[in-house]
């Protein structure tokens, strides 16, 4: 099976349902199942790709390229290193779940529901192919191609405020587009040309050096840092987040700019690795700045979908600070992050839309006691909470302290600054726990709390999952580190930067 | 003193080969913790369905893993004392790179001292709560907890590397945020149960900073590499490591200055105070110190501050013990300052990590026993815990008296009882220490002994002595046995523990293996000339207090109080210093940024520039139809127009 075109594959199956449940009559009472069937067939495939792949190598596997636009040296060019795969199962992974939780997000009447449906499985296609893309202006069509399912999921089916969300989220998004695009152009003259000039083995090992190669690493790296989001260009994210359906939010914030840190790994470190040791000290700061301004933002949130937000900006911080340390453990610890901020993301969001289904609003004020409420989504809310601080034996753990540590071989300040985020991330979710689940009820209570259901079995099967990735990659990570480190290797090999060694310093007694 | 270090290390660091492949029971020395995880795992997944059964099941599996302890105990016995260390591995965890980071249990005299007593109080409290909780509606999440607790606490002695030792670290802490806010529908518990894990956090911050200094200087965390290399560190980053450790300490041990949260915990659940607030989890910094031995062996600076800070806490929770009415947090003062003598103790260095271990281990039978006691008064009393309002309970409550009594004499060093035993000897070790410091660290303790003394006294007269000053509707009882019965255990052990472990030799024997054996030092006075002071200023103190608490007529309301009485109600101000310089600016900054980020982002640049679109497109909209939405989106099809065109053109 090894000639099987797995990733195509991977990447129609998505696009066919999608096409199929957007065609499917109006009234066809059957939509979501159809799209969840979808979406757990495109799991198995992903499954499948993951089969053939062999994990110990470094380089981009199940490759297949096609000439596409030969004049100008585009090519539909496919293939996965591990850290694509472990995106691209993250990605699988998730969109069933976050189906399963939308399930009622959108009543059936017209074709409203056939509609959000569609393009979420769209979504998940351009997903594939962006993290598989490895031509790169196929990277850039997915990259920009990924806005629209956004646009209209956030525009047409978010909260009262979507279009504003929507329109910010669409400008900040262009504007790193366009930048980016500059640059890919001009990356492509830099390079040998010719029909499948864009494929990225074309561009690697350009060695451009001095301006251009800084400008051009800017173009790709505004871009990233938009879509990540590092600060001070995150601010588009509390606002689309906070105005997303949870399940919307999910993808958006979990899957999605995860493209910002995989670009930064993929694009920036190798294409540039003389211009991002150059931009290091900038970024690291930049990235410490966030772990740090997104805690304390989250701290002073009174709007739970943007509290998640912001505890994200400083989760990328980590995961910023991670990859640009550029030390195996760092880096490792970075990509593993990005798996597991997925998971945890997709729990604090799906659950927190559990409780604002429930109790009608958006703002932490209006709750108050709900432990005695409904005391499953409380718990899963405090286990999901307890992912996000990194307690120990969960999966965000791992990852942070390996960002930490690593970091720290050779920043040592700006992961002790990075490490005090673990005592805000303390803050902000207990704080969050205590006013949403402890406490009595509040005397002004929203009339669905009297009456709230614990939690159903459609939504225990959308958070089972969850918590069992949480404790399955906190406590047995080996085989996504397995699949991550050969990945990470060959990229700091790439950037040529040397491991540091722990030097015993010799005795001073 | 700087020979004898040498000696020391020398005699540690001679064995060569790491610890052995455990064999025997040790080989499944897992079961340990995973019969409590499994517990605490069936039980909250397993809902309302174990109701009726589930507590009973936390009980036994609790017992269980006492079962497998002492059956490993007796293994190691057997074993010459020099290879009574097992390695036991588990898994590969989340190694990278060169670097080691695999699960393993070391399984050696201290980790096993630990295992017994926190098995054994651990089981017992497991009992004493079926009667204490027997009519909570949530008491199958409770046994949970403590099940979570056990299982955190044994992973987070049993582990044989520092990463793994903070999964226990932290579980320990989680288990007491969720044990302290086992009633959080009253917001003051939610707040004592944020509290505790947030400042707990700040030392947790030092033990990962720690770590991240192991890793970057000898890319390993595991206890064996790294207390064997410990010797290739400079001066330094030795010292730095030793002070964030102790940073650790200090928030888990509940020690200056982070100590504020221990007497809010009592919010939780009395047996919870006695298990974890009392005889375990709080002595986890003491226990990791201990661990770190070979670091700080070779940093004086770090353990000087280790033993300066435990000698602040001792003196800082016998005052704030001497002021406060609550008889739970009497206890929990207590406890501070007896964790300020076992962290003087180990301060101290090989002169006193053993006396720290003993005092701990007595600690664990006679504070908990006390707990428990207070516990059983609580329960008679209708839940009240302020002793203004008890008084001459020993006639109505004969066994809670006299087992309190038992725990009474034992903390305020009675000869012969088993606190006397291990708190002289860390008095006598501390009047060991070199120069200045035996002066200072010794009669620190000396002085502490005579606080103890009274302040624990007026907290046992105000309870079952003098008169009754009751509340009309209070009807004293006894407690049922599942609470009475551990409590009688415990006073045996507060008893006999002393006279069972020191003068036999076991306790000694048994751990020389770990700390190196060291001859008593010379202390700065004669031995009798100490032993006559304590016990002088002990009776000093209990007369003190026989006088004011028992003799006189204990007002029922709290009188003013001179000033220093009304800081040490107060905590000494630990909570409105936290207020001053932590949580005002904190909030200021955090009110101040979500501002900045609401009116100057927001309002100023990103809303200038999508209002610039918008404004845009409003004049577009005239000659054109447009919405800023369909500009853009035209911008993006556009993109997606010439892709396609190109696409067909090829």
């Amino acid at each position: 099976m090894t000639d099987f075109p797995w990733l195509t594959t991977l990447l129609l199956v998505p696009v066919v349902g999608a096409a199929v449940v957007a065609l499917l009559p109006r009234g066809f009472a059957r939509a979501r199942e159809v799209a969840l069937g979808f979406s757990l067939l495109t799991l198995l495939v992903a499954f499948g790709t993951l089969g053939s792949f062999a994990g110990s190598e470094g380089g981009f596997q199940l490759t297949e390229t096609y000439p596409w636009i030969p004049q100008f040296g585009v090519s539909f060019a496919l293939g996965v290193d591990g850290l694509g795969m472990a995106m691209i199962l993250l990605g699988t992974i998730l969109v069933p779940v976050c189906l399963v939780a939308a399930w009622e997000d959108v009543p059936a009447a017209g074709r409203r529901q056939q509609s959000y449906f569609a393009w979420m499985l769209l979504l998940e296609a351009f997903m594939v192919g962006v993290f598989a893309a490895t031509d790169v202006f196929l990277f850039y069509v997915f990259f920009e191609a990924m806005l629209v399912p956004v646009y209209f999921l956030i525009g047409q089916f978010g909260g009262p405020d979507r279009a504003r969300a929507a329109m910010t989220f669409l400008l900040y998004s262009l504007a790193g587009g366009l930048i980016m695009l500059v640059a890919v152009i001009a990356l492509y003259l830099q390079g040998p040309g010719g029909s499948d000039g864009f494929l990225l083995e074309r561009l690697t090992g350009l060695q451009i050096g001095g301006t251009t190669e800084a400008l051009l690493f800017l173009g790709f790296f505004i871009a990233f840092a938009i879509k990540a989001p590092l600060w001070p260009v995150h601010t588009w994210l509390p606002l689309a987040a906070s105005e997303s359906r949870p399940a919307t939010a999910v993808l958006l914030v979990g899957v999605l700019d995860k493209v910002g840190t995989f670009g930064m790994l993929r694009f920036c470190l190798r294409l540039f690795p003389e211009a991002s040791q150059w931009a290091t000290p900038v970024v690291i700061t930049l990235a410490v700045i966030s772990v740090l301004y997104g805690a304390v933002l989250a701290v002073g949130q009174t709007d739970m979908l943007r509290l998640i937000a912001y505890t994200s900006v400083s989760h990328f911080g980590f995961i910023i600070l991670g990859i640009f340390a550029m030390t195996q453990v760092s880096g490792t610890g970075a990509s593993l992050y990005m798996v597991n901020h997925g998971f945890t993301t997709a729990a604090l969001f799906l659950i927190a839309g559990m409780l604002i289904a429930r109790g009608g609003s958006r703002e932490i004020a209006a709750y108050g006691g709900w432990q005695r409420v409904t005391p499953v989504i409380a718990g899963s809310l405090l286990v999901a909470g307890l992912s996000g601080l990194s307690l120990p034996g969960l999966n965000s753990f791992v990852s942070e302290f390996m960002v930490i540590v690593g970091s720290f071989q050779r920043y040592p300040v700006a992961a002790v600054i990075a490490a005090l985020g673990v005592i805000l991330a303390a803050v902000y979710i207990l704080l969050w726990y205590k006013k949403v689940a402890t406490g009595p009820l509040p005397e002004a209570h929203p009339a669905g709390a009297a009456t709230a259901r614990d939690m159903s079995m459609r939504e225990k099967v959308v958070v089972a999952p969850l918590i069992a990735a949480f404790l399955a990659l906190g406590f047995y990570p080996r085989p996504v580190i397995d699949l991550l480190e050969p990945a990470i290797q060959s990229t700091l090999q790439e950037v040529g930067v040397s491991e540091p060694v722990p030097a015993a310093e010799g005795s001073d007694r | 003193m700087s020979l004898l270090e040498t000696s020391v290390s020398l005699a540690l660091s001679a064995p060569g080969a790491g610890p052995a492949a455990a064999g025997g029971v040790a080989s499944v020395g897992w079961l340990l913790i995973a019969l409590p995880l499994l517990g605490a795992a069936v039980l909250l997944l397993g809902g309302r369905a174990t109701d009726r059964w589930g507590p009973l099941l936390a009980v036994a599996l609790s017992w269980g893993s006492f079962v497998v302890g002492a059956a490993i105990t007796v293994q190691l016995v057997g074993h010459a004392p020099e290879e009574r260390a097992l390695q036991l591995p588990l898994w590969d965890w989340m190694s990278v790179g060169s670097i080691d980071m695999s699960a393993g249990l070391l399984i050696d005299p201290l980790s096993m001292a630990f295992v017994l007593l926190i098995t054994f109080v651990g089981s017992l409290i497991h009992v004493y709560s079926l009667g204490y909780m027997e009519h909570d509606p949530d008491r199958r999440r409770f046994f949970a907890y403590l099940n979570l607790f056990v299982a955190a606490m044994l992973i987070l002695v049993l582990a044989d590397s520092y990463v793994l030792l903070f999964v226990g670290w932290e579980g320990v802490g989680l288990a007491s945020y969720l044990l302290i806010g086992f009633w959080n529908h009253n917001p003051a518990y939610a707040t004592a149960a944020n509290k505790a894990f947030i400042v707990n956090r700040i030392g947790d911050f030092g033990l990962i900073i720690a770590m991240a200094l192991m890793v970057a200087h000898l890319g390993a965390l595991d206890y064996a590499t790294v207390h064997g290399q410990a010797g290739n560190l400079s001066g330094g980053t030795l010292t730095a490591i030793g002070l964030l450790l102790l940073l650790g300490a200090c928030g888990k041990s509940a020690q200056f200055p982070l100590q504020s949260w221990l007497g809010d915990a009592m919010a939780g659940p009395t047996p919870v105070s006695a298990l974890i607030h009392a005889a375990t989890m709080v002595t986890a910094g003491v226990y990791l110190v201990a661990r770190s031995q070979a670091i700080y062996d070779l940093t004086p600076d770090a353990r000087l501050a280790v033993a300066v800070v435990g000698a602040v806490t001792l003196l800082y929770g016998a005052i704030v013990g001497c002021a406060k009415d609550d008889i739970k947090k009497a206890l929990a003062a207590s406890t501070m300052s007896q964790i300020g003598y076992m962290m003087l103790a180990v301060g101290l260095g090989p002169l006193g990590y053993a006396y720290a271990i003993f005092h701990l281990l007595t600690h664990g039978f006679f504070k908990a026993g006390m707990f428990l006691g207070a516990g059983s008064v609580m329960h008679g009393m209708d839940d009240r815990v302020d002793m203004r309002r008890f008084g001459a309970l020993s006639g109505t409550m004969r066994i809670t008296w006299l087992t309190f009594g038992a725990g009474w004499l034992a903390i305020i060093g009675f000869p012969f009882f088993s606190g006397w035993w291990s708190k002289d000897h860390i008095i006598e070790a501390a009047f060991s220490a070199e120069g200045w410091q035996g002066w200072v660290f010794g009669s620190v303790a000396l002085l502490g002994a005579g606080i103890t003394a009274f302040y624990m006294s007026r907290l046992f007269f105000m309870t079952f002595h003098g008169k009754a000053r009751w509340h009309d509707d209070a009807h004293p009882h006894e407690s049922p046995l599942t609470m009475t019965v551990p409590m009688v255990v415990l006073a045996v052990g507060s008893v006999l523990l002393g006279v069972l472990l020191y003068p036999t030799g076991v306790l000694t024997s048994w751990l020389d293996p770990v700390f190196g054996h060291v001859e008593g030092a010379e202390p700065a006075i004669p031995l009798l000339a100490i032993q006559l002071s304590v016990f002088v200023l002990m009776v000093a103190g209990v007369a003190l207090a026989w006088w004011m608490y028992w003799r006189d007529e204990v007002p029922v309301t709290a009188p003013a109080g001179s000033v220093a009485t009304r800081a040490a109600r107060r905590d000494l101000f630990q909570d409105d210093a936290n207020e001053v310089f932590v949580r005002v600016p904190g909030e200021a900054v955090m009110t101040g940024l979500v501002t900045g980020e609401r009116d100057v982002v927001h309002g100023g640049l990103v809303g200038g520039t999508v209002r610039s679109v918008s404004g845009l497109s409003s004049l577009l909209r005239r000659t054109q139809s447009g919405f800023v939405r369909s500009y853009a989106m035209t911008m993006l099809a556009g993109v997606v127009a010439v892709l396609g065109a190109m696409w067909v053109m090829q």
